[in-house]
């Protein structure tokens, strides 16, 4: 039963490090590059949603307050390429890479000049509420997490398989040359995915707020997150899901039952073996080029 | 009336002049085929029409309108599709999305439309699965409609490039090499289809190739290039006995004998 219940916990927060993860991968199948400041469009995410949100600010009814901060944040996401990422076109991968980095720098000090530094806690509607099945224990704040994400997948997938412009999206990622060919305006899709990522990382953001504190450090659990796309094969929207899942299901098994600080370093750890037993992924949609 | 009209065109890499005020007229429901040898500027000719480069001087009219200066992702919607010499497919996508990936700048529906399925998309989804499968009775691929492209032999993607680029409902078709790396059953085939669009579907094909059997099998009309300059133009045979062409294949000796010959003398 405890087992159980250590597993509805990382299912939880597996949940919010896929989400982040959804957006490494959007990014890099759209852009062919990886947005390192993922973890901290999260974190201002929800900031902002705090902003809209809490008493001390606007104040707005919960789900209001979060639909206009997911607004804000695709707005967000859509101009950072649209007048930032995609001057750099053409350039060397590293270019994204530090170019994004930076704004990761830029965004933290943002939130840090508007919202301060110390902790500050998300005002929910369910917070501090728990439901029991049998002899566990569910926390509000986990069951909304891990419905909110299979909502959240469900939709997503719906978009990419079914709708004309999500359809255009996988073209264009498949293979962008031909993807102008077919009518498909691969650029203004590319900002429209940004604006995609801006908005799932704010929803990732407001979970992972509403089971803690925010502060301008939040976003460093983003390098977990990576770590997750990369177990899931960065490039595979179902893999970084199930990659933030065995993440977010290693660290409280690893802090149970392993020596002490070892749930720290577990999903590193678990990281390199995929890398060295299956280096594309566990679900790799990659094949090797044909000569 | 001529459905493509190419006035001066010039494009220059840096310092070199790849075409150098090139003009000419694609009349419609003709085969028009570029020749010329390695470097001489036909796929370049091909990536300005198709907008992927932008020329440094000239102009292009299709249809009477100018589409010099448009978007790349505006011409498919104009009536004008392409395939590329190195095949260029959505290679983790089936055949039959591959062609349906064809149909885009057709479809009409709205975001909310796809996802409730609307009766609009249901209809709007099979008359493009119908015109789809046309293309794929035409090019004979039932047996390939749900393969995934990065499976298939190196012919059968050719032919599926082709095929996307007909579910586009194109009035301008542009072939770039569509014989190269074919068999020679296949590049019968390949004549065979190029006749078909052209007499059946009434389409006007551009198109690019080295194989001369090819070309003078198909061909209206032969442009031939060189140095990004105009050669010559007429029928195949005209072009490929024309004096011009033929140095420019060949090369010129001193004598005004061709390298080729004078060198076989020396040997």
């Amino acid at each position: 039963m405890e087992f159980i219940q250590l597993i509805i916990g990382g299912v939880a927060n597996g949940c919010v490090y896929g989400l982040i993860a959804l957006g490494f991968v959007l990014i890099y199948k759209s852009s062919e590059g990886v947005n390192f400041a993922q973890g901290d469009m999260m974190m201002l995410g929800a900031f902002v949603a705090l902003g809209f949100v809490n008493d001390d600010y606007f104040g707005l009814a919960f789900l209001p307050g979060i639909i206009l901060a997911c607004i804000v944040m695709g707005g967000v996401g859509y101009s950072m390429d649209r007048f930032v990422v995609r001057k750099i076109f053409g350039q060397p991968q590293f270019a994204l890479v530090i170019l994004t980095i930076a704004i990761g720098f830029v965004l933290r000090f943002v939130a840090g000049a508007i919202w301060g530094y110390s902790p500050l806690v998300l005002e929910t509607p369910y917070a501090g509420l728990t439901f029991a099945f049998g002899g566990l224990i569910i926390s509000a704040e986990d069951a909304v997490t891990i419905l909110a994400t299979i909502l959240l997948t469900a939709v997503l997938w719906y978009f990419f398989a079914f709708t004309r412009i999500g359809l255009a999206t996988q073209a264009a990622s498949q293979n962008q040359l031909s993807a102008y060919y077919m009518g498909i305006p691969v650029k203004f899709l590319n900002s429209l995915i940004w604006g995609l990522s801006g908005i799932v990382a704010t929803i990732a953001g407001v979970l992972a707020a509403s089971k803690g504190t925010i502060d301008p450090n939040l976003g460093l659990i983003g390098i977990k997150a990576f770590a997750a796309a990369v177990i899931g094969g960065f490039g595979s929207l179902p893999g970084a899901l199930a990659g933030g899942l065995i993440i977010g299901v290693i660290e409280p098994i690893a802090a149970r039952y392993g020596p002490a600080g070892v749930s720290q370093t577990a999903p590193y750890v678990f990281m390199l073996l995929v890398l060295i037993l299956r280096p594309a992924g566990l679900f790799s949609q990659i094949t090797a080029k044909k000569v | 009336m001529s459905l493509l009209e190419v006035r001066d065109l010039s494009i220059a890499f840096g310092g070199l002049k790849a075409v150098d005020g090139l003009s000419f007229d694609v009349a419609e429901g003709e085969v028009f085929t570029l020749v010329g040898p390695n470097g001489a500027g036909k796929s370049t000719i091909f990536n300005m029409i198709s907008r992927f480069y932008e020329p440094t001087e000239g102009k292009i009219f299709f249809d009477g309108e100018e589409i010099t200066h448009l978007p790349a992702h505006k011409i498919a919607e104009l009536g004008i599709a392409r395939t590329f010499q190195n095949i260029e497919l959505f290679d983790h996508s089936t055949v039959l999305s591959n062609l349906l990936m064809g149909r885009h700048v057709h479809r009409k529906t709205q975001v909310i439309q796809d996802l409730l399925f609307t009766r609009k998309a249901r209809a709007d989804e099979r008359s493009h699965r119908r015109r789809v499968e046309e293309v794929i009775t035409f090019l004979e691929l039932e047996a390939h409609r749900d393969s995934l492209i990065a499976g298939l032999p190196y012919g059968v993607r050719k032919v599926v490039e082709i095929g996307r680029a007909l579910a586009i409902g194109p009035k301008l078709l542009l072939l770039d090499e569509p014989a190269s790396g074919l068999s020679v059953e296949e590049t019968r085939d390949v004549a065979f289809w190029i006749e078909d669009m052209k007499r059946e579907m009434g389409l006007t094909i551009l198109m690019i190739e080295h194989d001369m059997g090819l070309v003078s099998a198909v061909s209206d009309r032969v442009l031939a290039v060189a140095d990004g300059k105009f050669l010559a133009q007429g029928t195949a045979s005209e072009v490929q006995s024309h004096p011009d062409v033929i140095e420019a294949y060949l090369g010129t000796g001193v004598n005004g004998e061709p390298e080729l010959k004078k060198e076989e003398a020396g040997a």
